[in-house]
């Protein structure tokens, strides 16, 4: 046979045929699919299309940062989930980065009984599931807590009781000046290193930087509060009776216990992978660069700033980014304690409503999945613009 | 007197020695008492200050023994180790006075007060945790909505399971490849044939009565068994000269990493039924071991990308020179040593997996978490939550430690191996 022959000589025909036959067998499995899908949802009388986005949404949401009810659609709502992924996810970052530095500089301290409660504190937070921590502080912990006539209180300030942490509400006049002079604020900053890096490679001088990055990120803001009409005050949370037995706080801002569980979940959890990297990061910078700083006269301080840290960092930056992209992920497992989230919200409130199975996993994963590639992006290009530089 | 006199140094150690101890010992029994014998000694002094006597008293005497180079073993022992500074020896006292006080109501609730005999809520009348729950609930955690009488068939079918795995271990060499293939081919039809019955005098249970304890493990096994080959070939598709499938391998890579497990199962759950066409069925708990398998075995992929990008390239091309075709190069020389480097890695991924399991409950099957999610519902025993999640958490605690101990144990041996 003459195809045969071709086929065992010409090596681009050779590889060319496993190509040809996975794609068309990866196409046919989707047509398959597409298919199946098209008659499925002509049964049941509903066409594929993204149009219901803008429908009335006719269901409320326990707790949103943007405006929200009944009247709104389901697009709004998507918004409102997305939001509150976002926010729990930045505080569950924010806690986690905190609790996993010290965690891991703990592992590494000299005193042995610090080191140890470290250690198990990684491994008793690690190896139990996210969701049963979740349950743990949501169902467990937290009922534990008083009601709001009993309420723990914080100096008057904010109440801790079992529908949720009350704190004062912030009352911003002209807030938008506010975050100009903030983003000035940081420009200037930014800057004042560019210049202060150039005096430093040129000149050989040093510029007290922090000192004076410290000072504009005051005083700017403060500028604006004294010149430019900016003003703050707070709404202090009050005890209130609905009914003889019910009680509430009104004026301030409640924290839902929903987001107080999911959010120390998430950090404790995450933490305990953030501490390992820190760890790992700092071990990773050998001894001798140590010897070397201070043989070359720098104190102890700056061996920390100037050798360890920036190495450190090397190691520890892209294993943590990819715990803040986990943490981010796991978020959706609010789902399972009522935390509206995107996961909650849409892919399991709206799907119910709507009906519409396929354009709405597709778009709850298509979020996540923008959100995961956009950072590996960002990793990716950071890595290289970190890698040591070999001659 | 010269203020360097109250410096500790080793010839005034007769006087510094039984000062700091008495000290040390002072601000111990104050908090011992004060736990222990709800009495408390430095009563008569207002209450702040009064709670921190024992902080500051400890801080004095473990500033008065830290002598340097003593001659003391133990003394010099413990100055190293928990007292080598001021701010040391704070956290010292800190942290044991914390553990003292936790563990104190902590022992309370979890046995002292705790109730273990019993029938039902009303017996627990002590304040500490109702065991009961767990004694009375036993069954169901373990095995889910399987019927009583059908549960010999779990137990069976698990004691075979690990007696396979206990005799593979032992047996020769030469009869080893047949337990292993008899324990991957085998196995799993008569492990499934027993769990879900209907036949050979078996009545069927229906997978959604499967549940508890032992579907974390059944669905922790199948995942890992078909995972890890998935992964290996991604993975191999992934480093493929071939665009198509090089591409296809990486779309399909990062498209599970990229998202939550979570909306994998929803996926599985309401999503993949729309697929099939009008009138075919497939169990859910199928579906959703598939989800959890293609979900996994992206992360495998990438493991075991990284043991096949660590090995140098005179390992291919000496396979090349030698004749070998792409299969065999990858059986014989390429996979067994890419594997062997990521072995660590492959159990962090299994540990993830046995972690990820308790998250089928969002699609309503009920293992572990799920069926304690049940059970603290029932009315008969509301207000169980603490103890449902403690024990379970201890459960899947005592199950991952254990797990991420031998992959660490394993790491070390492989890494003195080379």
């Amino acid at each position: 046979m003459n195809l045969k022959k071709i086929n065992i000589e010409n090596k681009k025909i050779r590889d060319l045929i496993p190509q040809v036959l996975t794609v068309l067998a990866l196409i046919s499995v989707i047509f398959y699919f597409a298919t199946n899908a098209q008659i499925n949802m002509g049964n049941r009388g509903i066409s594929f299309g993204f149009g219901f986005l803008s429908q009335e949404a006719s269901f409320d949401i326990a707790f949103s940062l943007i405006e929200f009810d009944g009247s709104y659609s389901y697009g709004r709502a998507f918004l409102v989930g997305l939001l509150n992924t976002i926010l729990v996810s930045v505080i569950g970052i924010f806690l986690a980065t905190i609790l996993g530095v010290i965690v891991g500089v703990a592992r590494l301290s000299d005193n042995y009984l610090i080191a140890k409660t470290a250690e198990w504190y990684v491994e008793i937070f690690r190896n139990i599931p996210l969701i049963l921590q979740i349950f743990f502080w949501y169902f467990a912990a937290l009922r534990a807590l008083p009601s709001p006539e009993n309420a723990i209180n914080f100096y008057d300030i904010s109440y801790l009781t079992i529908k949720g942490w009350y704190i004062p509400k912030f009352v911003w006049i002209n807030f938008d000046i506010f975050c100009y002079s903030l983003i000035l604020a940081f420009a200037s900053i930014f800057f004042l290193n560019r210049y202060a890096k150039k005096q430093r490679e040129e000149f050989g001088k040093l510029l007290p930087t922090f000192t004076l990055s410290l000072a504009i990120l005051i005083l700017i803001p403060l500028f604006s509060f004294l010149l430019l009409g900016v003003s703050l005050s707070f709404n202090y949370p009050e005890l209130k009776q609905l009914s003889e037995t019910s009680y509430t706080y009104e004026n301030g801002v409640s924290i839902i216990p929903e987001l107080i569980a999911l959010a120390l979940a998430l950090s404790m959890y995450t933490a305990t992978f953030i501490a390992e990297n820190v760890r790992a990061g700092v071990m990773g910078v050998s001894k001798g660069q140590k010897e070397a700083a201070a043989s070359i006269g720098l104190n102890k301080g700056q061996i920390l700033k100037l050798v360890v840290m920036p190495q450190a960092l090397r190691i520890i930056i892209p294993p943590t980014t990819n715990q803040y992209l986990n943490l981010t992920k796991n978020s959706s497992l609010a789902a399972a304690i009522a935390y509206p989230d995107m996961v909650l919200v849409f892919a399991k409130t709206a799907l119910m409503q709507t009906g519409r199975a396929i354009e709405i996993i597709s778009i709850t994963m298509l979020t996540y999945l923008s959100l995961s590639i956009s950072i590996s992006i960002f990793m990716n290009w950071y890595n290289k613009k970190m890698a040591i530089k070999e001659k | 007197m010269k203020l360097t006199n109250l410096k500790p140094s080793k010839d005034k150690i007769n006087t510094f020695l039984p000062l700091g101890s008495l000290f040390v010992i002072f601000a111990f029994l104050d908090v011992l008492t004060n736990t222990f014998l709800n009495y408390n000694i430095t009563g008569f002094l207002p209450q702040t200050i009064s709670y921190l006597v024992p902080l500051l008293l400890g801080y004095i005497g473990f500033y008065l023994i830290r002598i340097e180079f003593s001659g003391i073993r133990f003394l010099d022992k413990l100055n190293k180790n928990i007292n080598s500074s001021n701010f040391n020896a704070f956290l010292t006292l800190l942290i044991l006075f914390i553990i003292i006080k936790a563990i104190s109501p902590l022992m309370n609730w979890l046995i002292l007060d705790a109730n273990f005999a019993g029938t039902s809520k009303d017996d627990c009348t002590g304040d500490g945790a109702c065991w009961v729950f767990i004694k009375v609930w036993f069954n169901r955690l373990m095995y889910g909505l399987y019927p009583d009488l059908e549960q010999w068939r779990v137990n069976s079918a698990f004691i075979l399971l690990f007696a396979l795995v206990g005799v593979a271990f032992f047996v020769p060499q030469k009869i080893k490849k047949y337990f292993i293939i008899f324990l991957l081919f085998v196995y799993p039809f008569i492990g499934i044939k027993l769990l879900s019955g209907g036949s050979f005098g078996l009545t069927y249970v229906e997978t959604a009565a499967w549940g508890g304890l032992s579907l974390t493990f059944i669905i922790s096994a199948f995942a890992i068994l078909f995972c890890f080959p998935i992964g290996v070939f991604l993975a191999l598709g992934r480093r493929s000269s071939l665009p198509a499938i090089r591409y296809i391998s990486i779309g399909f890579i990062e498209l599970w990493r990229g998202v939550p497990l979570i909306t994998v199962l929803f996926m599985a759950a309401v999503m993949f039924p729309m697929f099939l066409p009008d009138g075919t069925f497939i169990d859910k708990l199928i579906r959703v071991l598939i989800a959890i398998t293609l979900f996994e075995a992206a992360y495998m992929a990438e493991v075991v990308r990284g043991g096949l990008q660590a090995l140098p390239k005179g390992q291919y091309e000496a396979a090349k020179s030698l004749g070998m075709g792409y299969w065999r190069m990858n059986a014989l020389i390429i996979l067994p040593q890419a594997l062997k480097l990521v072995i660590p890695g492959i159990a962090n991924t299994l540990l993830a997996l046995v972690k990820d399991t308790p998250l089928i409950f969002v699609v309503g099957l009920m293992e572990l978490a799920g069926m304690i999610g049940l059970a603290k519902t029932n009315p008969k025993w509301l207000g169980m939550a603490m103890e449902g999640y403690v024990f379970a958490g201890l459960v899947f605690w005592i199950i991952c430690y254990a797990m991420s101990r031998y992959s660490q144990n394993l790491e070390k041996k492989l890494s003195t191996e080379r």
